[in-house]
């Protein structure tokens, strides 16, 4: 579904503020894999996910989704094959328009926009069976302008909109980490069976070890801009935190700050 | 009449400002121009539609100067539209040629908006405005227009959507310049002539007016935020600001002062939601030491919005919907722009590094 083939990419080339972001990544993903993607910070997780979302290209390397070379596509002709869900929860929803009228753009994602209208009667009552799954009200709200909803309802809003059209790759940038605990654990069940449901392959940048372990297929982990732990199946299954812990430490030589990556 | 055809006026720069969330200060220089190819088509025998309709023309391509510089060029928008204004002073100068300053219609034309026949006028620019308001609406309510209000909300997620970004910005660019320059065509039928200077300051006068329209028709209940309503408002904004700035006049200001006093409405109209958060009266009194020190209160304070959004959001769910969009109209432009600039700032040197690679 994705292929990533031996991907550099370094910010201010030739200054004092080189920074080599990523470092040769190969990475292939199959139909339906559900990856979380754990690394300290600067380990390049969220360079990587913009290069598969056309926000950054690569100084070297292909990106290849579904079997299409996307390396040069320019970032919203790319989006039709992408589902995103951001960490900020205001990335994600366009705050000015209704709950609506944000889904019926979703909708759109991909397809030319002509002088059709924006949305019609029909897709409001879709909306609204929709809306109905995220159990958070919004079904009876839906001309509310989406900057008077919370963090929460607007990531469970970001999540529905990202696969309203079923995408070829759901990516999450820590899409949760700006919420709280609560808030979080219910955005990430919801992924889970919005994921499962519809079998989509997916690519999930957590800080949290725990739910790194604990959803998902596969599990990789960035250290310098490259991968250096890739586990999946079973062997992800019977992992721990201690031991992803310990593997940290064994992989990039450094002491993990272990409490952050645990707490935050 | 003045005053609507400062509102179509300010309709175009709704558009930048409000939807496209875009100071665009072509402005200055588009209306002129607009008013430029009205006097001088209609002078050579083109008949007075036409020449209108060329006015609108121009105008969108003025814009579309603007838009290139902006887009394609990376050039901060506000000077964009700066540099353009330049660029069509001298091309509005060498249209009329030898730096004559006013071209006339000819005598004896019949212009479609003449202040010796008021009422024609009237009946005349109130269709001219309720087609425009027309269009708009249904614009912007296509795909396409969606997608030009999303841009305008959030390019980020706009892309993330698979909407052209640039591509919107130059659109609405053209759109809103093109509206421009035909309140340009228009306003120099009511003056009969068009003049050098006419656009100066136009963009002030447009942004008062849509300051002033939008708040007056925020307060009209359920339909106040409807968008034909907003523009209603805008168009509405010209007129009162017109008969505003006449009384101050008859009241006797000196006409020399009025720009000023223009600039200071618009400076303290845009200034004061910012003025009221950082200096709220309870945060002076506090740190003169009036009101004990809460750790609490300032940290309710610091998350602003976030919070009030998530206490306001269960309690409004049916009932009342507006007055919850006042408080978040107060409050949430400046607690979100931020954050917004900073993935603008982001997204730019995105763009810088894709560009070196």
């Amino acid at each position: 579904m994705l292929i990533l083939n031996d991907i550099y990419k370094t910010f201010n080339k030739g200054t004092v503020n080189e920074k080599k972001a990523l470092n040769g990544i190969d990475l292939v993903l199959n139909d339906g894999d559900f990856v979380t993607v754990i690394g300290g910070n600067g380990a390049g997780k969220s360079t990587l996910m913009n290069i598969v979302a056309g926000t950054y290209t690569p100084d070297k390397g292909e990106v290849i989704i579904d079997g299409v070379n996307v390396t040069e596509m320019p970032e919203h002709k790319r989006a039709k094959y992408l589902g995103r869900v951001f960490q900020d929860p205001i990335m994600g929803t366009a705050a000015g328009m209704q709950i609506d009228e944000n889904l019926a753009l979703a909708a759109r994602r991909g397809k030319r926009r002509f002088l059709k209208p924006g949305i019609t009667k029909k897709e409001r009552l879709e909306y609204k069976e929709l809306l109905k799954i995220l159990d958070l009200g919004l079904e009876n709200r839906m001309s509310t302008k989406v900057e008077l909803l919370s963090g929460g309802q607007r990531q469970s809003l970001t999540l529905l909109m990202a696969t309203l059209q079923k995408p070829k790759l759901l990516l999450l940038d820590e899409h949760t980490a700006a919420l709280d605990p609560k808030t979080a654990k219910k955005v990430l069940e919801l992924t889970d069976q919005i994921v499962k449901d519809n079998s989509l392959t997916t690519l999930m940048i957590t800080h949290n070890m725990q739910d790194a372990i604990k959803y998902g297929n596969r599990l990789i982990m960035l250290s310098d801009g490259k991968i250096v732990l890739d586990i999946r199946g079973e062997e992800k299954a019977k992992l721990t935190v201690p031991d992803l812990l310990k593997l940290f430490g064994q992989k990039t030589g450094e002491e993990m700050a272990s409490d952050k990556l645990l707490l935050s | 009449m003045q005053g609507m055809i400062w509102g179509i006026m300010a309709i175009g720069v709704y558009i930048t400002f409000k939807v496209l969330d875009i100071a665009d200060l072509t402005v200055d220089g588009s209306i002129t121009t607009g008013a430029y190819v009205c006097v001088v088509m209609y002078s050579n025998g083109a008949s007075l539609g036409v020449s209108i309709l060329c006015a609108f023309l121009v105008g969108a391509l003025t814009g579309l100067v603007t838009a290139i510089f902006h887009t394609f060029m990376g050039i901060p928008a506000i000077l964009a539209g700066i540099l353009t204004q330049l660029i069509l002073y001298s091309i509005n100068l060498q249209t009329i040629g030898k730096s004559k300053a006013t071209y006339t219609f000819p005598w004896g034309s019949s212009l479609w908006i003449v202040p010796e026949d008021k009422l024609q006028s009237i009946i005349i620019l109130a269709a001219f405005v309720a087609c425009i308001i027309g269009a708009l609406y249904w614009f912007f309510g296509t795909e396409f227009g969606s997608g030009v209000r999303a841009t305008g909300c959030n390019p980020r997620m706009a892309k993330a959507q698979g909407i052209n970004v640039n591509f919107n910005k130059v659109f609405g660019l053209m759109l809103s310049n093109g509206l421009v320059a035909l309140s340009g065509a228009l306003l120099a039928q009511y003056q009969g002539s068009a003049e050098i200077n006419m656009g100066r300051g136009a963009i002030v006068i447009g942004l008062a007016a849509v300051i002033i329209g939008t708040a007056a028709v925020s307060w009209i209940p359920k339909y106040g935020k409807n968008f034909a309503m907003q523009l209603f408002g805008v168009v509405l904004g010209g007129i009162i600001y017109y008969l505003v700035l006449n009384i101050v006049i008859f009241l006797g200001l000196p006409t020399v002062y009025l720009k000023m006093l223009s600039a200071l409405v618009v400076g303290l109209f845009l200034g004061i939601p910012y003025v009221r958060k950082k200096y709220s009266f309870s945060k002076i009194l506090k740190k003169w030491g009036f009101v004990k020190k809460s750790v609490l209160v300032d940290e309710v304070a610091a998350k602003g919005i976030v919070n009030a959004a998530e206490e306001d959001a269960p309690v409004m769910v049916v009932e009342a919907p507006v007055v919850v969009d006042e408080s978040h109209k107060k409050a949430n432009p400046f607690d979100e722009k931020p954050i917004d600039d900073a993935a603008h700032r982001i997204e730019k040197n995105a763009s810088k590094d894709g560009g070196e690679v």
